[in-house]
């Protein structure tokens, strides 16, 4: 977990004039005691032996990166795809909650709070709770609850209590206030396992350093599979932008690497139906940081769209709004339409079902251009058995067309 | 001009009440309405929340408030337009309390120069770092002479409460507990078993004890050991049932302040 330096977080927590601590006094000496502690910790060798044995043999790291030779064709490229889908619990959100967990542990804290939307968090949350028996509260927009189903079951079954969420506009938004209100009101005793590079500093970084097992492992892989680190291009989808970060980290400084970010456009950027946070949104503070946000002239945060509930966010981490305003790293948008097809397209081509918001990823192979000898990573960041649902809908809607 | 919360604390060290709520709640115009029924009343401090989409410090009461106020079709430009006025026959000491984004689209230093002119004394904003304050905030405020309230909790240490003390001016909000907005503990055993020690720490405000003040027996706690407290969501749900502000509102003002009989 070697530290990036000139894309990296500043010693007061800033990337650019993005990031910060903006959170109410009483959550002060949590945040102090984070920032004074998580790089001490998490550069211990005894915290570095247990994170990664539990990532090898728990996980199931390192992941395959896998050579898609048939979108290598469809695409006159070279792509090869970093499976976080075969993770332990399908994405790769396991990764950082498996070491938030032990910093946890560390601070001596016993009772973890998450915030979920598409679930995907929560289950990871939960997952590391019940290995490590530490009570677990998950918090759920209730619109997600309904539309998240199955990881609502797995969360419980994991021994999680799931609270469902009816303020604002009970989704992703507002269960992470309804966390940071939990948070607020149990400060002594309760760890806030942040599932993004979002929130207050030290979060985005340390969420970053967790999620950086990612290239880590990508520069390993084609060190052996090209003899070289570097790839042409990493391509990932933003959420929040936690698989982003961890997939662009140990490329940050490698200037020539293009660095892809691919936020949901939903219905297009333009439809006031989005969650195209860097197309539509401006600067201001959301959950505890300054960033880019969507919200009215007035600053009222709005309502993000994605059919897909984990790109689902009216903010971005503060990382990504520094890399697009200096222009480390580009950002495209991708339709629910074009996400949807991405994914039945993968399916077809390589046997593999990707989450949702992968797929955004996989859609953004067809709005770039690349040479025959590059090399192209796409981080596929999640399998897509919790989009079952969805995409038998699409199919259906696809057939139904047909007919008519 | 001396500012009117300083001028209120020196003249009255105890039993001072502050009064919150949302602006443009229940209704868009009630604010200078609520506004008035105060000035008339026993309250000594006013407070006017500005409703924002994700209030995270606060509790289910204020956020309903909130919400209700936005689907109004209040924001800060009207705010500020209804409170043109207000100074023509307000004489008792304003403040603005809200979150820092709706201030940073608003423009920090016109939002301030608003305040200066409508004749708003104070501004509360818990999530303000106290390094942003000194950075972009205190130069602005200071000249124009408006208070910025920090907030403490049993729980500051006694470094940074003096570091809070010193920038913080007209009093020092200290919170009841560890809470949101309208939780249910009034004055909780962590504060009274730390208040003394807090104290020590404190060596240039006046303390108001916020957070979870119901009314007269959470209020005659608070004064014992500071120098008066906070009123918000129980005023806000005395809002939401009155259908006769100014009666109500003089008659809740006037139990809250009458001195509990030991018994
Ligand atoms: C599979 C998958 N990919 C991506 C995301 C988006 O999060 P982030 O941008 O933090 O990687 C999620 C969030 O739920 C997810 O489940």
């Amino acid at each position: 977990m070697k530290a990036v330096s000139k894309y990296g977080v500043s010693e007061n927590g800033y990337y650019g004039s993005f990031g910060g601590a903006y959170i109410p006094e009483i959550l002060y000496n949590n945040i102090e005691e984070l920032k004074s502690k998580y790089l001490g910790i998490s550069q211990s060798e005894k915290f570095n032996n247990e994170f990664s044995e539990l990532l090898k043999n728990y996980v199931g790291r390192p992941t395959p990166l896998f050579f898609a030779k048939n979108l290598s064709e469809q695409y006159k490229t070279n792509i090869y795809l970093k499976r976080e889908d075969l993770n332990h619990t399908g994405a790769h959100k396991i990764n950082n909650a498996i070491g938030q967990i032990l910093l946890a542990k560390e601070l001596g804290k016993k009772r973890i709070i998450a915030e979920t939307g598409a679930g995907q968090h929560g289950v990871a949350t939960a997952t590391v709770c019940a290995l490590m028996g530490m009570e677990c509260i998950v918090y759920m927009g209730e619109t997600d609850v309904q539309r998240q189903a199955p990881n609502v079951a797995r969360m419980k079954m994991l021994g999680a209590k799931v609270v469902s969420v009816h303020s604002g506009s009970k989704t992703l938004k507002d269960a992470s206030n309804e966390a940071i209100r939990d948070w607020i009101n149990n400060p002594e005793n309760t760890y806030y396992l942040i599932g993004s590079v979002v929130g207050p500093h030290p979060y985005p970084d340390m969420v970053a350093r967790f999620q950086s097992v990612i290239s880590n492992e990508i520069k390993g892989q084609l060190k052996t599979i090209l003899g070289k680190e570097n790839p042409d291009y990493v391509i990932a989808c933003v959420g929040g932008g936690s698989n982003a970060a961890g997939a662009f980290y140990h490329f940050l400084e490698s200037e020539d690497v293009k660095l892809i970010g691919v936020e949901a456009a939903g219905k297009g950027i333009d439809s006031g139906h989005t969650a195209a946070t860097l197309s539509v949104g401006s600067a201001g503070i959301i959950h505890g940081s300054k960033t880019i946000l969507m919200q009215t002239a007035d600053g009222q945060i709005t309502e993000p769209y994605s059919i897909s509930a984990g790109l689902d966010y009216p903010g971005i981490g503060p990382v990504h709004a520094y890399l697009n305003e200096v222009r480390r790293a580009n950002y495209i948008s991708i339709t629910d339409t074009e996400a949807l097809e991405a994914a039945l397209n993968l399916t077809k081509k390589e046997g593999i079902i990707p989450a949702l918001e992968s797929a955004h990823a996989l859609a953004a192979l067809g709005k770039l251009q690349f040479k025959k000898e590059e090399i192209v990573i796409l981080n596929l960041s999640g399998r897509g058995d919790k989009d079952l649902e969805t995409y038998t809908n699409y199919l259906n809607e696809l057939k139904y067309a047909k007919q008519n | 001009m001396q500012n009117r919360i300083d001028k209120l604390f020196a003249q009255k060290k105890e039993n001072v009440l502050s009064i919150f709520f949302t602006a443009g709640f229940p209704n868009l115009k009630d604010t200078t309405v609520i506004l008035e029924a105060l000035e008339q009343s026993e309250a000594d401090l006013i407070e006017i929340g500005i409703p924002f989409s994700d209030p995270l410090a606060d509790g289910p009461v204020i956020q309903q408030s909130s919400l209700t106020a936005l689907e109004n079709g209040m924001n800060l430009n009207l705010l500020f337009q209804q409170l043109k006025d207000i100074r023509i026959t307000a004489k008792k000491p304003i403040l603005l309390m809200g979150y820092l984004n709706s201030v940073m689209q608003f423009g920090i230093e016109k939002f301030y120069k608003q305040c200066a002119a409508v004749g708003v004394d104070g501004v509360i904003l818990p999530d303000l770092p106290l390094e942003e304050f000194e950075m972009y905030h205190r130069r602005i405020t200071e000249a124009l002479n408006i208070k910025v309230i920090f907030l403490i909790s049993a729980d500051t240490r006694p470094e940074r409460i003096r570091q809070l003390d010193e920038a913080s001016g007209g009093f020092l909000y200290l919170l009841s507990s560890n809470s949101t907005t309208g939780g249910v503990n009034g004055v909780s055993d962590l504060l009274l078993s730390k208040v003394a020690a807090v104290k020590e720490s404190v060596a240039k405000n006046p303390l108001l004890i916020g957070f979870g003040i119901k009314g007269q027996k959470e209020f005659s706690m608070a004064c014992e050991i500071a120098n008066g407290a906070i009123i918000g969501s129980a005023f806000i749900e005395l809002l939401t049932r009155s259908h006769n502000f100014k009666k109500d509102i003089a008659e809740f003002t006037s139990i809250v302040k009458t001195k509990l009989i030991a018994s």
